[in-house]
């Protein structure tokens, strides 16, 4: 995908002026760390694109489910408890058994860089950590977001 | 803290007051003179300066910025209102507990880390619960999958404490647990294995965190709602109270308030919130504030901005002494004293540049110590990455003893007292903090404040700013977004395979089939009964339902079916 088409409201000229660019931010595992969460939820928004967050504590399902019905554009999930390559897997898996393929992810938390490779083939990507300027990841989902949507409108 | 209150209006007004008082003249002068010629000399441009707190800073502090009654505010150390310190001798009578908080992967892991620790000099156990145990699942449960062992140790039945406390003399160590929803089941638990070895539980010295307040605020490890929850912390108080006298059956966290992006202020505000509501609950219970406030101990974070975390917790202290006395009427002074551990800032950690991240602790170490804290965990410089590795873990505790030992550090009491900066913001942190806990009175309580979504908004509001400020750089973090080094190495990270996992599963399915399940049933039946009886105390019977290798999911699932489970008021 190229950058650079994007306008300062969040909303690339070409795909999202009809619809903002809709994300869900998700913890699928068992983890109560949300400060994360919470500042991309609220940084999402200022940068024009519409937010879902569903609380703490959703199972991956919930969350594929909730992405589906939402008809989001880009999954982003969270997790800092060390569960991400078994937790972010189930939710590639649930996604791929439901043939879902118009729907981006991308990862964040603390994976260590060694991780990366294997949440990449899955197709998750960005997995950024603690400290990773807001602009970088924004700019991340805006590319995955336009991924999605030119699927969507095949 | 009960409704309709004017104690802490007035409070308030009083502190505003004091912390108001014009410049004098002689400063006055000297602003007008010396510094405009030397600033207009130099090209010198105003900035302004403030604290994670929000509160400017200026430029200079002098006798015109102390409050007048000074000595009374002040006291002397052991002495109310404690500013300087809970005990006359402080460090020269006993050291902080030196606490290295530790658990990971199988309980075997953590036996053997626990035992390295203690043989490193360490003074204290703390140990860490993973994810599912925080929560109260089982290893086998559905949900557990890739989290057993990762962010500490796995409990699922009485065996896992067994094995994690092998060989540790209950008597001669305290433990520190930091567990919250499902505290009186690992009391239980600890309490179970001392039983079993002979201990008298009068002996017994530790502290669970069950600071459930705190868990809707920030660290969001909940099994009930709040109702459910403070039904078995009043429980256990009062249990605790009559049978295991040294056992702190609650540690009011202002740690993990911090870490989820709260200010300074915020963390002293709502922790002390949390603590007032505690108090409330034990004398509604008909308990003497005077023998089970003693009990409670407080967890305050420690983090980059040193002068403003050190007047925070001396703070804290004067509030805590002040509140009980003037509005609970504690007449004790030990009911009066606030006791506190410290843990250094995660928050404040990077993973880039790691070895920074040693420097970091250090300072923030220093600022517990010159905080007057009675216990003390400090970071390692691996922990952006992961769960420290044995290596950084020394290094972290070295940090203590190198303080401990070599600085100085300790040789006099409160040694910034009566600096002009750390009194001015000492009071004018006091001030901000009756200011909240003035609105959360106009809330209807801290619960209420909680339920609405109140306290985690400021939170995230809080979180964001500082985010924000980072991005533009009014804010620095070395490495972050400054002095970025673009060739980063990896360093080597502790990683929990799926050893512990395996060996949790195998675990729980030997422990299942060998225990007597007629008798799990029936402590889990009575335990039923207990909870739906509000007169009686559910303790006895969680201490018997783990003696029978219930696991912490089924006792926990007693609750479960009576009170359900909880689902956060929205906060963005």
């Amino acid at each position: 995908m190229s950058g650079g088409r994007y306008m300062a409201d969040g909303k690339s000229q070409s795909l999202f002026r009809e619809k903002p660019i809709k994300v869900l931010l998700a913890k699928p595992g068992i983890d109560g760390h949300d400060r994360g969460v919470l500042v991309l939820a609220k940084a999402f928004r200022d940068a024009g694109m519409e937010v879902l967050y569903v609380g703490l504590l959703p199972t991956p399902e919930d969350v594929v489910d909730t992405a589906i019905n939402e008809d989001v554009d880009v999954i982003a999930l969270s997790l800092l408890n060390g569960a991400h390559l078994t937790v972010f897997r189930k939710v590639m898996d649930i996604m791929k058994n439901k043939g879902i393929d118009d729907i981006s992810v991308v990862g964040g938390g603390t994976i260590p860089d060694e991780d990366k490779p294997e949440l990449e083939a899955l197709g998750i990507s960005g997995n950024y950590g603690p400290g990773t300027p807001l602009s970088t990841i924004i700019e991340h989902v805006r590319m995955r977001a336009e991924e999605a949507r030119i699927k969507k409108l095949r | 803290m009960p409704k309709n209150d004017t104690f802490w209006k007035n409070k308030l007004m009083e502190l505003e007051k004091r912390n108001s008082k014009p410049e004098g003249d002689k400063t006055a002068n000297w602003r007008k003179t010396t510094l405009q010629k030397w600033n207009s000399a130099t090209g010198y441009d105003e900035k302004e300066y403030s604290n994670s707190s929000s509160i400017p800073i200026k430029d200079i502090y002098t006798d015109d910025n102390l409050p007048g009654n000074m000595d009374e505010l002040l006291g002397l150390p052991g002495e109310y209102p404690f500013t300087r310190g809970v005990y006359p001798n402080m460090y020269r009578g006993k050291l902080w507990t030196m606490r290295m908080f530790s658990g990971f992967g199988s309980p075997e892991d953590t036996n053997r880390r626990l035992k390295y620790l203690i043989s490193h000099g360490e003074t204290g156990l703390s140990v860490a619960f993973d994810m599912p145990t925080l929560y109260a699942y089982d290893a086998d449960n559905e949900r557990s999958q890739g989290e057993i062992g990762k962010c500490g140790v796995n409990v699922t039945s009485l065996k896992d404490m067994e094995v994690i406390f092998d060989g540790i003399n209950l008597s001669e160590v305290t433990t520190s647990m930091t567990i919250n929803a499902p505290a009186a089941i690992l009391t239980a638990m600890y309490f179970a294995i001392a039983q079993k070895e002979g201990h008298d539980l009068r002996n017994i010295g530790g502290t669970v965190q069950a600071d459930i307040l705190k868990e809707y605020i920030a660290q969001k490890e909940w099994i009930y709602p709040p109702e459910g929850h403070i039904r078995i912390i009043r429980d256990m108080m009062s249990y605790c109270t009559r049978n295991a006298p040294k056992w702190n059956y609650i540690s009011i966290s202002g740690y993990h308030i911090r870490e989820a992006g709260s200010s300074a202020v915020q963390e002293l505000a709502f922790t002390l919130a949390d603590g007032f509501y505690y108090v409330d609950m034990g004398i509604k219970e008909g308990l003497d504030v005077n023998e089970f406030a003693p009990r409670l101990s407080f967890f305050f974070n420690s983090s980059i901005n040193f002068f403003e975390e050190i007047a925070k917790m001396r703070a804290a202290r004067r509030i805590w002494a002040t509140v009980l006395k003037e509005k609970f009427h504690a007449t004790s002074q030990k009911a009066m004293t606030l006791r506190f551990h410290t843990q250094t800032s995660g928050y404040s950690l990077t993973w880039q540049q790691p070895l920074n991240n040693i420097i970091r602790t250090t300072i923030e170490a220093m600022a517990a110590i010159l905080g007057g804290t009675q216990s003390l965990h400090t970071n390692s410089y691996d922990e952006a990455w992961a769960l420290p590795s044995e290596e950084a873990v020394k290094v972290a505790l070295r940090t203590q003893q190198i303080l401990a030992e070599e600085t100085g550090i300790i040789d006099t009491i409160d040694p910034l007292g009566g600096s002009y900066y750390i009194e001015y913001l000492t009071s004018k942190m006091e001030e901000e903090a009756y200011r909240y806990f003035e609105k959360i009175e106009s809330l209807g309580g801290i619960l209420e404040a909680v339920k609405k979504g109140y306290i985690q908004r400021e939170i995230a509001a809080t979180s964001y700013r500082r985010q924000k400020r980072l991005e533009d750089e009014k804010e620095i973090m070395v490495g972050v977004n400054k002095y970025v080094d673009p060739d980063e190495k990896p360093i080597n990270i502790l990683r929990i395979g799926k050893d512990a996992e395996e060996m949790q599963l195998k675990r729980i399915k030997e422990v299942k089939a060998n225990r007597d399940q007629d008798k799990v049933n029936d402590a889990l039946a009575k335990l039923d009964e207990a909870f739906r009886n509000p007169d009686e105390n559910v303790m006895p019977y969680i201490i018997e339902a783990v003696k029978t290798y219930a696991t912490i999911e089924e006792i926990s699932d007693v609750g479960r079916k009576i009170y359900g489970g909880w689902k956060e008021p929205v906060i963005v």
